[in-house]
């Protein structure tokens, strides 16, 4: 005889049908991703709050409280102040640049050519490139003795040998250069977003405005771009937030260099916390990102939510 | 003079035809419905005569001007839209005046049309408001007005009405109408609804496969259709197509009465087989098919209100049903309408 298995009735729990709940699993649902909030972004920045009033290093690891002394000492240095507008500098500057290429970018690859798809590909790769590849590229793009810049503008004739560019070693170029290399990492996201943004218009607008008579350039700057502004606002607030926390670009091409020409201050905040065990200050420093990154964004959103449409 | 003039219009997508060679005279003040089952190529006809697409060849005049090479701004027309396409981030005084500003217009000039515009549409007090703070008929109207103000040689209109619901669309076709009599523009409507069409058309063009079909007015078009396709396309129930030897036999749902009602003149009888039978409050509509012709043909009757309650007209029996001589159509085996069988 065979024997079939038969389904032993369970003694009736209180649990049993917990998960069938809405609120009880989407609280375990989303548990984990606040608790990596609360642990890695939260934990961190009350530690950074607490360095900057204190007069921790890593030489006299004391939590002595100083009040804002750091951030007194920190707005009297004057390298400190040049950081910080080399920073609004590189973050505002390669953020206009990235966002004019990007514009351009999206309308020649909204147009049907031989090969766009192979393009739209390729477009991709200098935000799909590991930064640090890219960066060393760049480095000998920009290098004093080897550039291939300098080579072309000699080549064409527009400098002598004698005369070129040292685009790393002099420090409005130096920051020119960082600047650009950021736009470049920035700009195929700038297209992405156009490109999507662009494709989101409705046919029947770009219609109506080319028979009321709009022209290209009118059709581009009173239609098409009013109505790009709320998504390019996202785009620039992720840019703005990512570029101006950002160390990696001047940590790997200049160092900061020559003469703190190029510091920013992530960059800052990590040679002196970090490299020269100056905690408070270095937390301090990072802190100076806070108030910024927060007007930054808050204004956004509410340009955003005005311009809702 | 014609306002619009097309000779022969042919427009290719790659390989693909979508206009075969329309010609067609539009008179200045007319109120002319393009009428065609949807991907008939009316649009793209519509969009050729607005200078949004370039016929692949032929000749279009616009107000006896050849425009062939001119750009839409040039060519004195303004369309609206299926769904309007309404600029979102302006107000509806700016999108109002947007063509006028586009002309360079002075300022003044903008003012005054732009009230003159509003108030002919009853929109005036919404200028201030956004398209997206409007209901789908005042958007239609501000379209509308976006559209008047230029004052264009012709007013082109895709299937306007589409985005409304079923009540605002007839106070809206007979708006448009009234509208378009009072201005005096001239005015090509592209429909897929015969209602549409008929309602509101000084004359259709029934359009099909790219091609004219037949130009009449409304009677014209349901009382002696050009062929089989205008036939069947236009009238609800279709006309009833039955096969003969030589070609084909139609006639209407409501000329096909019971007999007892076409005692007065010349008719034909029919022995008809009913299979079903509707009762829609103002009409009946009876199908079935009829003795001598092929049984799995369905022809359709439409009783008039007086026999509404005819309950004699059992599903399952034969009853002698007749068709007066002169509702009678017929077509070749082409399709085409003979004038004699």
């Amino acid at each position: 005889m065979v024997a079939i298995a038969e389904s032993v009735p369970k003694p009736d729990s209180h649990f049993r049908f917990i998960l069938d709940r809405r609120d009880v699993l989407g609280s375990l649902f989303v548990a984990p991703a606040i608790l990596y909030v609360l642990l890695l972004v939260g934990v961190p920045f009350l530690m950074a709050v607490y360095y900057s009033l204190s007069a921790y290093t890593i030489y006299d690891p004391s939590w002595s409280f100083v009040g804002l002394s750091n951030f007194v000492d920190i707005l009297e240095n004057p390298v400190f102040m040049q950081t910080l507008k080399n920073t609004f500098i590189f973050t505002f500057g390669s953020q206009a640049l990235g966002l004019i290429l990007g514009k351009f970018g999206a309308l020649v690859l909204l147009r049907p050519f031989p090969g766009r798809k192979i393009v739209r590909a390729l477009v991709i790769l200098p935000w799909a490139v590991p930064i640090a590849l890219a960066t060393v590229a760049w480095q000998w793009m920009f290098d004093s003795l080897y550039s291939v810049i300098n080579w072309t503008f000699i080549a064409l004739g527009f400098v002598t040998r004698e005369e070129a560019p040292n685009w790393l070693g002099s420090p409005n170029l130096a920051l020119l250069s960082v600047t650009i290399v950021n736009a470049w990492r920035f700009f195929p996201f700038a297209i992405v977003i156009f490109l999507a943004g662009i494709t989101a218009i409705p046919q029947d607008v770009l219609d109506a405005a080319t028979v009321d008579g709009a022209g290209f350039w009118r059709r581009n700057y009173q239609i098409i771009l009013p109505m790009l502004l709320p998504i390019m606002t996202i785009g620039l607030v992720f840019g703005v937030v990512f570029t101006f926390t950002d160390l990696s670009i001047v940590f790997l091409m200049t160092m900061g260099g020559p003469v703190g020409a190029t510091s920013v201050l992530g960059f800052a905040g990590f040679q002196t916390g970090i490299t020269s065990g100056d905690v408070s200050h270095g937390a301090a420093i990072s802190l100076f990102m806070l108030p910024v990154l927060l007007i930054v964004v808050v204004t956004m959103l509410r340009f955003i939510r005005r311009r809702e449409i | 003079m014609a306002a619009v003039s097309t000779k022969s219009i042919i427009k290719k997508f790659g390989e693909v035809p979508a206009v075969n060679g329309i010609t067609l005279d539009v008179p200045n003040g007319e109120f002319m419905v393009l009428l065609g089952p949807s991907g008939c190529g009316k649009t793209t006809f519509l969009r050729i005569i607005c200078g949004l697409e370039r016929q692949t060849s032929g000749d279009l005049l616009i107000g006896g001007d050849l425009v062939n090479e001119l750009p839409p701004r040039a060519r004195g027309v303004a369309m609206m839209f299926q769904s309007y396409g309404l600029y979102p981030h302006f107000s509806v005084r700016h999108n109002i005046a947007f063509p006028l500003k586009t002309q360079g217009v002075p300022r003044a000039e903008i003012d005054r049309k732009v009230e003159w515009a509003s108030q002919l549409l009853g929109i005036d007090r919404l200028l201030d408001r956004r398209p997206r703070q409007l209901s789908g008929g005042e958007r239609q109207r501000v379209a509308l007005a976006r559209a008047l103000v230029r004052e264009p040689t012709v007013l082109l209109l895709d299937e306007p009405l589409s985005n409304l619901d079923a009540k605002l669309r007839a106070s809206a076709r007979l708006e448009i109408k009234q509208f378009q009599q009072r201005v005096g523009v001239t005015t090509i409507y592209v429909t897929h609804d015969q209602v549409e069409a008929m309602g509101m058309g000084d004359r259709i063009a029934v359009i099909d496969g790219g091609l004219v079909r037949q130009v009449g007015t409304p009677t014209e078009i349901y009382d002696d259709p050009a062929d089989r396709f205008v036939a069947t396309f236009v009238g609800t129930p279709p006309m009833n197509i039955v096969g003969r030897t030589d070609g084909f036999l139609g006639f209407r749902p409501e000329n096909f009465l019971p007999k007892q009602m076409v005692t007065d003149e010349a008719s034909t009888e029919f022995k008809f087989r009913v299979d079903r039978s509707e009762y829609l409050g103002s009409e009946r509509i009876v199908y079935g098919a009829i003795e001598g012709f092929d049984p799995k043909q369905v022809v359709t009757a439409k009783l008039p209100p007086a026999h509404v309650a005819e309950e004699w007209i059992r599903p399952g029996k034969w009853h002698p049903f007749a068709v007066r001589d002169r509702a009678m159509r017929y077509f070749d085996n082409n399709g085409k309408r003979m004038s004699r069988h």
